[in-house]
């Protein structure tokens, strides 16, 4: 297997972007991806495209030819391939794009991520996304995906594992660097008091504890580690990528209050590198829910069960504390485009450990993580950057 | 909207909590399987029916104020994950119920309810719900 080096990032602005269909955003951060990368478009050997459901978001199937005949592939006949896994969609596609990299199969690859939900009413939005937890025995029973987190939010407070002012945190650390994120959707440091009072989702959890309704796209470029410097001199090393599944029903876990395949992912990851959590500086973790931050955190190793939420309280998780946590804003803050996610996780760590992260820039890091997770913790990927 | 079929097929787990039994490993599965996640392939013809207990208690839950559009009727309206006197976890609806007096631990009953229904004239869905025990 050969080393993989990411060498160039594009990411559009998150949110509602009313003037703009899903083959213009998806294009959009192709291009600027290709751009920084220092590529014609003819050395594109192979893509790989996250996105969660354009079938029912805007009626669109075949999202692989899709972008491969507007980035002007097709005519080039380069493969496609569309990847979905829930909210993993992006996490999953980046690592099929790894893999394909690494094995020797493709030399250079683009990876897509987009998601253009605005186009459909909210309420058909939020069954779509009901749909990556069990569709027949959860959904079907009226729960909706808010309310499997504040399931698993209320378990946490009864436990003693993070009060509901800790979990409510949790949006105040993503909204506080969104902030500093020029292509967030909300840019827009918040208070503790907002999230507490913002209007009841599914109770203990409220709007600000939701990630919104957003669209957007996010590109990368891979090539072999070795071949790096030809095309350009700020590059990173992907150090691994792993991916893990669960049960796809919250119900059939025997502990609600941790996603085993977080932790599954994590541990194989810092076994390949050879590293432990605590020499990760920056991470992006998958905040579709405030309650699935903390429980992130944790999972990956970062702080012991019952610990995340204190410190993400005390403001540990901003850039120059314990570790920067969701610096581009997380799910929360920067959007949630679900296919585009993942790949925007990473877009954010790479720009970290080359230093192109402007205001929000965490110094001299050397390692990165991005958590990228679908349904209920049902897929997870773990990766890991490191700067060269 | 959903055909009659898919609603059809699933008849003895939504009216009745038929479930399933491994007859290699002794695990209780719900909703049924057909093959054993433990076992595997040595589950191959020695899954059993099962029937679930129809009481438990609240394991968690959550008041819902966000609802699809099928379930708007019932907003606020309660859910919960119930763990069944014979270990089982199912989640579903919590209704006949004061919503500021439910609390984890507390005993319920399954019962058979109205769940949605597919517009004016598709198929309307039918299964449990729980109702406090006392």
């Amino acid at each position: 297997m050969r080393d993989v080096a990411i060498i160039g990032v594009g990411v559009t602005k998150f949110g509602e972007l009313w003037n703009k269909s899903f083959r213009a955003i998806g294009i959009e951060a192709g291009m600027k991806a290709m751009e920084d990368a220092n590529l014609s478009g003819s050395e594109v050997d192979g893509i790989f495209v996250g996105n969660m459901s354009a079938g029912r978001f805007i009626n669109q199937q075949h999202i692989d030819a899709l972008i491969a005949d507007y980035s002007g592939m097709a005519t080039r006949h380069i493969p496609a391939t569309r990847v979905e896994a829930g909210g993993a969609s992006g996490g999953v596609a980046f690592r099929q794009a790894v893999m394909a990299v690494a094995s020797g199969m493709n030399d250079i690859v683009l990876v897509g991520g987009a998601e253009k939900m605005t186009d459909l009413d909210d309420s058909s939005i939020n069954s779509v996304l009901d749909a990556t937890a069990d569709a027949e025995w959860e959904a079907g029973m009226g729960v909706t995906f808010a309310g499997l987190h504040a399931m698993i939010a209320q378990r946490m407070i009864h436990d003693g594992i993070a009060t509901r002012e800790e979990i409510a945190s949790f949006a105040v650390n993503s909204h506080f660097h969104g902030a500093l994120n020029p292509n967030a959707q909300f840019r827009k440091a918040i208070t503790l008091d907002t999230v507490l009072r913002s209007g009841p989702v599914a109770t203990p959890l409220g709007v600000f504890d939701c990630a919104p309704i957003s669209d957007g796209a996010a590109s990368l470029v891979l090539c072999p580690l070795e071949d790096a410097k030809k095309y350009t001199d700020s590059y990173v090393k992907v150090s691994a990528v792993t991916q893990a599944s669960d049960s796809l029903a919250l119900f059939q876990r025997e502990d609600i209050t941790t996603y085993g395949a977080t932790v599954a992912a994590a541990q194989q990851a810092y076994q390949q590198v050879g590293i432990t959590p605590k020499d990760i500086q920056v991470a992006e973790v998958h905040d579709t829910y405030t309650v699935a931050g903390i429980m992130a955190l944790q999972d990956l190793g970062f702080y012991k069960r019952g610990e995340a939420g204190k410190a993400v309280m005390e403001e540990r998780c901003h850039i120059g504390g314990d570790i920067a946590i969701n610096t581009s804003g997380g799910l929360k803050a920067r959007g949630h485009p679900i296919g585009a996610t993942g790949v925007a996780q990473i877009v954010e760590i790479t720009e970290q450990l080359r230093g192109s992260a402007d205001k929000r820039q965490v110094p001299n890091a050397k390692y990165g993580l991005a958590q990228s997770s679908g349904g209920m913790g049902s897929a997870v990927t773990v990766s890991i950057l490191e700067a060269i | 909207m959903s055909s009659v079929a898919r609603e059809w097929r699933e008849i003895p787990g939504r009216y009745n909590l038929e479930g399933s039994k491994c007859g290699n490993c002794g695990k209780i599965f719900f909703p049924r399987r057909d093959f054993c996640p433990v076992c595997r392939r040595a589950s191959l013809g020695k899954i059993e029916d099962y029937q679930v207990c129809r009481t438990g208690k609240v394991y968690t839950y959550s008041i819902i104020h966000e609802a699809p559009d099928c379930n708007n009727r019932l907003k606020p309206y309660a859910v919960a994950m119930v763990k069944t006197d014979d270990g089982v976890m199912i989640t579903a609806q919590l209704v006949d119920v004061d919503l500021d007096k439910i609390e984890i631990g507390m005993p319920v009953r399954a019962v058979l309810r109205k769940l949605d229904a597919d517009g004016a004239s598709g198929v309307i869905h039918y299964g449990y719900k729980f109702v406090p025990a006392n």
